[in-house]
């Protein structure tokens, strides 16, 4: 096991070859000390539930030696590249060059992800993970509605994503309704659920918020799981109707599309539909979170991302301003819910863990609270990565939880910190991330 | 009546571990602000290494449980508070300053590097332990046969509990750390012009709060007899369920929100059903916080314009 | 309640636990005319004004304010509905800005609630219908006219948080114009401000109050502004009024005097004279 420990000593920076040593010296010794037990000694549950254990001194030795190696290597780096404070504060230079890098990075992205499936038609893979990372940007614009533009911290934001897909499930394997009359459906019943979330925790503030939203989201998948009869617990639901072009069907059928075109059947073009589906859902979500942002409602959320008190003061109706963010991010949610049942066919309370919450905002803050196409790449570098360490197996979420903790120490802004002005009368300027508030909520 | 004594003490003994692990985010919180959430795992990672200085202890034949209760206390604290201590220098302390959600994603970030951790050290499978303490007193028989049970293991947890406490209490109010983390609280700026050691007093917070969560971890050990790498998510959320729920900030009220949660939830088992404890102790939560945004013992947020 | 009168402070109390911060406060604010509240450190003068304004609900007494015919008891009303229906706006002692927000956003965030009607609460603009894009446009008129007026024209499009003291003071004064209300309640304006910016103010002020007819209350420590401009000037000491009247009789008023420096005659004529 590789474990990457960031410096110990990052106070004080080293002069000499002692100091240098003496610093790898005594991280290696608080490595020995924190790995001496759990690596070191490993216990298992024998067959007749007596416990055994075994030593494993030289993986301990490895580890330490590893720790020992990696903090010279980081204090060299460090010494080699500077102060660690530098690279935090992100030269004007650099953010007016992303931001012009950013009106030709979107349009770009844009172009290649419509061109995926033609690219990597014969690719299920890569197919697939497209369909996956696009799920996520849509979370993650949905999200960034809630969190960065409003300031609301919403930890338990899976919890629209399950209501949007037990809505499709239940809907269409009960009463066989059509994904298309069913989406809607999803939308407005997370939103629902979203105005319900709202209402009491729109007095609470900060991380009063963050526990209720995050309790919310746990209830939600307890009550999944335990009510049986209509969610079917933890077994889930199974053979979700797939979805249909706009009523014809995606199979092999006479009167399947393949048939009425008169080509040939394969399953791959139930993969490429799909993958526009959710394309078209995620520039949804763009396209009216765009829009909102030049509306009063949108900027009222800025606002209260800012100063509440202050939106008050100026005859703003906080209340239903904050139920309308949680509104709108929820209706995303639960549009990706939908989406995601209808494409795995079958859904159980695990595919909605505190863990997808956590993502989804790892996504939003990596992003850079409110940069629309910065969620989108976070969307893609997080979800690509975790792809990437797949065959790690477990050590995955290790190495996936070490890059949450050095991305937010190496960007706490996230990838585009800045802002840009939603009306402007001579010429819109970024505005510093220094300056934009992320919100007390 | 007897039926509900008992679950009186079940709920008590719950809700003294759930307090331990709840004063570890409560003091976190009320020094630096923010939401540690991988301080459930740092409790879980306190049960595996009570565990395993267990299974060794025995295994070099000593015998004398009260010995090696005192040793695998000790140990396991000094092991798990060093984990505390290396989580605060290597993803909080960077951020100190910065935004308030960077912390928090690199808590969470953090969350789930201890999780896996001990996932990848020690396997998946849950980790069971025999009974270490045993026996206990039968307080009370009644006609039909029922009887209030008071286990060993129970007078320990809550005794344990007590002494803690106690020792913590005195340490905030009596000692010069104890002053240092009461003034970091309030003004660190002002704190550190003053000649407090700011980055030393925040480090001894995560420190002590490690330590209660190394105990907390122990206790359940003993309770239950088993420990695995999941647990730490659930009773993480709890404890800190339970910090809100008493006033975050409050360490009186992280002991109360602790023992609220564990009575609810023991009573909510016992009378209504097992499935939905816990959807009762989170939807209380939020019924409290709707009447008390700020918990049970917070102080109310003075909004100043 | 006479005609002229805007606003009627009746008997106004307000106790924070067993302090009373505030007891039987009366006094009117005419109509088109700048009325200051003025009193030494802790006379609870913002206490008053969070009162007025909203943001506490008084443990006693009664606050009217007149306005198109209409006597609204503002002391029922709360939050962000004194802004709204009262047409009541007001800055705060520590400015309260939107750092991150250009000038022009922050001017057009207050313009919301006439906005939202227009865009039909938000649906007809989401279609972009052109009766919202006019609303829009009339909106950015309406917050180039302020910017002109507090002089920030040229940095409309930086954000709020990068300006300089002074000028973030004219914007939150510009911001709460931009509601068009009936009364602007100023909390130290001029808390700050050097002696030019002062002089600006001033002039901001009345112009506010002769061009647009606006009624101004304002609380201010800084004399010149007050006995500059001040039509009428209420004395707070220790949470009660202990004098009302002109700037004139207000600054020959002995007990006004003695409250602002205690015994130190000298010193306190010294602050009364700098605003003549």
């Amino acid at each position: 096991m590789r474990v990457k420990t960031p410096s110990i000593n990052t106070a004080k920076a080293p002069s000499g070859i002692p100091a240098l040593l003496k610093t790898a010296g005594f991280n290696a010794l608080i490595a020995l000390v924190l790995f001496s037990l759990m690596v070191g000694v490993r216990t298992e549950a024998g067959s007749d539930g007596q416990l055994t254990y075994w030593t494993r001194f030289g993986e301990v030795a490895s580890l330490v030696a590893a720790v020992f190696g990696g903090s010279i290597v980081i204090e060299l780096l460090k010494q080699w590249i500077g102060p660690t404070g530098a690279e935090k504060l992100v030269p004007p230079a650099v953010q007016s060059g992303m931001s012009f890098l950013g009106r030709y990075l979107a349009p770009a992205l844009l172009i290649f992800t419509l061109l995926v499936p033609v690219i990597f038609y014969d690719q299920r893979y890569i197919l697939d993970l497209a369909i996956l990372v696009l799920t996520y940007v849509m979370l993650g614009w949905g999200l960034n509605v809630v969190v960065g533009l409003a300031g609301l911290l919403d930890l338990g934001y899976v919890a629209f994503y399950a209501v949007g897909a037990y809505s499709y499930a239940l809907l269409a394997t009960n009463f066989g309704w059509s994904f298309w009359i069913c989406l809607p459906l999803a939308g407005i019943l997370a939103a629902f659920w979203g105005v319900l979330l709202g209402f009491p925790v729109l007095r609470l503030r900060g991380d009063y918020l963050a526990i209720v939203t995050l309790a919310f989201g746990e209830i939600i998948r307890l009550v999944i799981i335990n009510w049986q009869e209509l969610t079917g617990g933890p077994n889930g639901v199974s053979s979700i109707p797939r979805p249909s072009f706009f009523g014809i069907p995606l199979d092999n059928s006479d009167n399947g599309l393949a048939a009425r075109l008169g080509i040939e059947y394969s399953p791959t073009h139930r993969i490429v539909f799909l993958f526009y589906l959710i394309l078209a859902l995620a520039l949804l979500t763009n396209w009216v979170t765009i829009r909102l942002r030049r509306l009063p409602i949108g900027r009222a959320w800025e606002a209260l991302r800012e100063d509440e008190v202050a939106c008050r003061a100026l005859g703003i109706n906080t209340t239903t301003t904050k139920l309308t963010a949680f509104a709108t991010g929820a209706m995303f949610g639960g549009f990706a819910g939908a989406f995601f049942a209808t494409r795995q066919g079958f859904i159980s309370p695990e595919s909605f863990t505190f863990q997808e919450s956590a993502l989804v905002l790892a996504i939003v803050v990596l992003g850079g609270m409110g940069s629309q196409l910065g969620v989108a790449l976070a969307a893609l570098a997080m979800i690509g990565g975790f792809e990437l360490f797949r065959s790690l197996e477990s050590y995955r979420m290790l190495v996936f939880g070490m890059a949450m903790v050095l991305i937010m120490i190496w960007r706490p802004r996230g990838l585009i910190g800045h802002r840009a002005p939603t009306v402007y009368l001579t010429k819109a300027h970024a505005i510093s991330s220094d300056l934009v508030k992320e919100g007390h909520g | 009546m007897d039926y509900f004594a008992q679950q009186l003490i079940n709920g008590l003994v719950l809700g003294s571990i759930y307090g331990l692990i709840a004063i570890g985010y409560t003091m976190v919180y009320g020094i630096v602000g923010m939401i540690n959430f991988a301080h459930g795992d740092v409790f879980m990672i306190g049960g595996f290494i009570a565990l395993i200085t267990f299974l060794l202890l025995v295994s070099t034949g000593l015998t004398a449980v009260p010995v090696i209760l005192l040793i695998v206390i000790l140990v396991s604290m000094a092991i798990t508070a060093l984990y505390g201590w290396t989580i605060e220098r290597i993803a909080y302390r960077p951020l100190r300053h910065s935004f308030r959600l960077a912390p928090m994603l690199s808590a969470i970030g953090m969350s789930f590097v201890l999780t896996n951790y001990s996932q990848v050290a020690q396997g998946a499978r849950v980790k069971p332990v025999p009974p270490v303490i045993t026996g206990g007193y039968t307080l009370h028989e009644s006609a039909d046969g029922f009887v209030i049970q008071l286990s060993n293991i129970q007078i320990v947890v809550v005794i344990t509990t007590i002494v803690l406490l106690a020792i913590f209490t005195w340490l905030v109010s009596r000692t010069r750390l104890g002053r240092d983390m009461r003034a970091c609280e309030q003004d660190q700026t002002m704190a550190a012009l003053l000649g407090v050691n700011v980055d030393r007093t925040i480090s001894m917070t995560f420190v002590i709060g490690a330590a209660l969560a190394a105990v907390a971890g122990l206790m359940y050990l003993l309770y239950y007899g088993l420990v695995d790498f999941f647990m730490g998510f659930v009773a993480g959320i709890k404890a800190f369920t339970a910090a809100v729920l008493g006033g975050i900030g409050s360490l009186p009220g992280a002991m109360l929100g602790g023992l609220a949660i564990g009575l609810i939830e023991t009573f909510w088992s016992a009378y209504f059903s097992v499935e939905y404890k816990d959807v009762a102790a989170f939807s209380i939560l939020i019924v409290v916080l709707i009447f008390m945004p700020t918990g049970l013992l917070g102080r109310p947020e003075v909004e100043k314009v | 309640m006479s005609p002229d009168q805007i606003l009627e402070v009746d008997r106004l109390t307000m106790r924070f636990g067993g302090i009373v911060a505030v007891q039987d406060l009366s006094f009117a604010a005419e109509r088109k005319k700048i009325t200051a509240l003025i009193g030494p450190n802790g006379a609870g003068k913002t206490t008053v004004f969070n009162c007025i304004t909203g943001f506490y609900r008084p443990s006693g007494g009664a606050i009217r304010l007149t306005h198109d015919g209409k006597v609204i008891a503002l002391e029922r009303l709360n939050d962000f509905r004194i802004a709204k229906q009262a047409k009541v706006a007001r800055t705060f002692q520590n400015i309260r800005l939107f750092p991150g927000m250009t000038a022009l956003e922050n001017l057009m965030v207050a313009q919301h609630n006439a906005l939202m009607r227009a865009s039909g609460f938000t649906f007809l603009g989401l279609i972009g219908a052109p009766g919202y894009r006019d609303a829009e446009k009339c909106a950015i008129d309406l917050a180039t006219d302020w910017l002109k007026r507090v002089n920030l024209l040229d940095r409309a499009d930086d954000a709020a948080g990068n300006f300089a003291y002074g000028d973030q003071r004219r914007l939150e004064i510009a911001r709460a114009m931009c509601t068009e209300p009936a009364l602007l309640c100023l909390d130290e304006p001029a808390a700050g401000l050097n002696a030019r910016e002062s002089a600006a103010l001033s002039e901001l002020l009345l112009s506010i109050r002769d061009e647009l007819g606006t009624s101004i209350l304002l609380i201010e420590h800084d004399m010149s502004v007050v006995m500059e401009i001040s039509d009428h000037i209420v004395v707070m000491d220790h949470g009660v009024k202990i004098a009302e009247g002109s700037p004139r009789e207000v600054r020959d008023d002995p007990k006004v005097i003695a409250a602002y420096l205690g015994t130190d005659e000298e010193e306190a004529v010294a602050v009364m004279e700098s605003g003549s």
